[in-house]
């Protein structure tokens, strides 16, 4: 029970060790804030989506599942839309068109077909809540780097006096531009998934 | 905007792999060797100047007077969907050697964000029927040149002594990276220089 909660935090992490819902990953990491905000809708998306999965996996004809799969997916990504126009607007719009195309993030389509499809509604709950928050995890690291770097600071959410922003002190000054530029994050991108590689690795040799 | 700002926005200065990350995963996982990383490319070329008409169809002509605009994503990934479907098997019909050479790489199609992302950015920026058509070809032959070249620095790379934790997934991303920064060449300044 345990395993499938764990599972997508590191052995099978989405994007570093699958390689699955790259363009999000990328895309939307300029700032730790829309990492959050990013990973936040994906995992509503998962969650919900694979506990319909699981629970009408007797019911849908087997030849047509892909595409009943993604009218699941894309009536709570519609909400997810929705929700964030309404309650975060500014989000809402740095995300921009990311937003919409969490329907085609391969992650929460491989989950459906790969897991909820064949597993009881619980371990589908935790299978998608675990590599719901390896995926937000994995975004937050890739933000962190390229944030911290690429610009010196670290965006979260504005409350009271604080204005979101943390500034670090030598960073700011001078930062490395490059990373914050979409070069960069394919740069950061190459760099951990060797990590994770090396690390991987480094048990069996 | 003129058609020509348009085409060059869309190959070189937003190209949808290197500077907006759309159609990551097909540019990772088909560009191995560069027959199937051209198969590729033009499938998705194909398929996003027919989706792009398609779509703005639907949305100015059915979303619009219907009031159903929120609806605009499902719609849209369902109407590629088929569409997806419908080309595979009028393909198949009309020219099987074509059939033959896209036809592993249709269904992918269907899940690659660069189709959905330009029915949705052709809506956003408010073309026009000829220019979302302009917009979806031009955006598919930037993936077609991404691709392309990025099949062919990895049919390189095999030759080469790559560390062995660099092998495969992370050099490519390195050496797409690497690739980015040279097509930070291109800028909206390219744009006023050759149009004025």
């Amino acid at each position: 029970m345990w395993k499938e909660l764990t599972k997508g935090i590191f052995k099978e992490n989405p994007i570093f060790i699958i390689v699955l819902g790259l363009c999000p990953a990328l895309g939307v990491s300029t700032q730790v804030v829309n990492a959050l905000g990013m990973g936040a809708g994906v995992i509503f998306v998962l969650v919900s989506s694979n506990i319909f999965v699981s629970l009408l996996k007797d019911f849908i004809p087997n030849k047509v599942r892909i595409p009943a799969y993604i009218v699941i997916i894309a009536s709570f990504v519609t909400i997810v839309e929705m929700v964030m126009h309404a309650y975060a607007p500014s989000l809402f719009k740095s995300l921009g068109v990311f937003v919409p195309l969490i329907v085609v993030n391969c992650l929460i389509l491989g989950r459906a077909e790969a897991f909820a499809n064949k597993n009881t509604v619980w371990s589908s709950i935790l299978d998608a809540i675990g590599m719901g928050i390896g995926f937000t995890l994995s975004l937050i690291l890739i933000a962190l780097i390229r944030e911290v770097f690429g610009s010196g600071t670290i965006t979260l959410f504005a409350m009271g006096d604080f204005d979101g922003v943390i500034r670090i002190p030598v960073l700011y000054a001078a930062p490395m531009r490059v990373l914050s530029l979409s070069a960069g994050a394919l740069l950061v991108m190459g760099y951990l998934k060797a990590f994770f590689n090396w690390y991987a690795s480094r048990g069996r040799a | 905007m003129s058609y020509i700002a348009i085409i060059i926005t869309f190959v070189f200065i937003n190209n949808f792999i290197l500077t907006q990350f759309l159609g990551l995963c097909p540019f990772i996982g088909v560009s191995k060797n560069i027959e199937s990383a051209v198969g590729m490319g033009f499938a998705v070329t194909f398929v996003m100047a027919i989706a792009s008409v398609v779509t703005w169809l639907v949305y100015y002509y059915i979303l619009i007077p219907l009031g159903l605009t929120y609806l605009q994503t499902i719609t849209f990934i369902l109407v590629i969907a088929s569409l997806v479907q419908l080309v595979e098997m009028i393909v198949q019909r009309i020219s099987p050697p074509l059939y033959k050479a896209l036809g592993i790489f249709l269904p992918l199609i269907t899940t690659n964000c660069a189709v959905l992302g330009i029915a949705l950015i052709n809506v956003t920026s408010s073309y026009n029927l000829l220019e979302s058509f302009i917009a979806g070809i031009s955006a598919g032959l930037g993936f077609l040149l991404a691709i392309v070249l990025m099949a062919n620095i990895r049919e390189r790379l095999e030759l080469e002594q790559v560390p062995k934790p660099f092998k495969g997934v992370p050099i490519a991303f390195i050496s797409g990276g690497l690739m980015a920064l040279a097509f930070m060449a291109f800028d909206k300044a390219l744009l006023t220089n050759l149009l004025g």
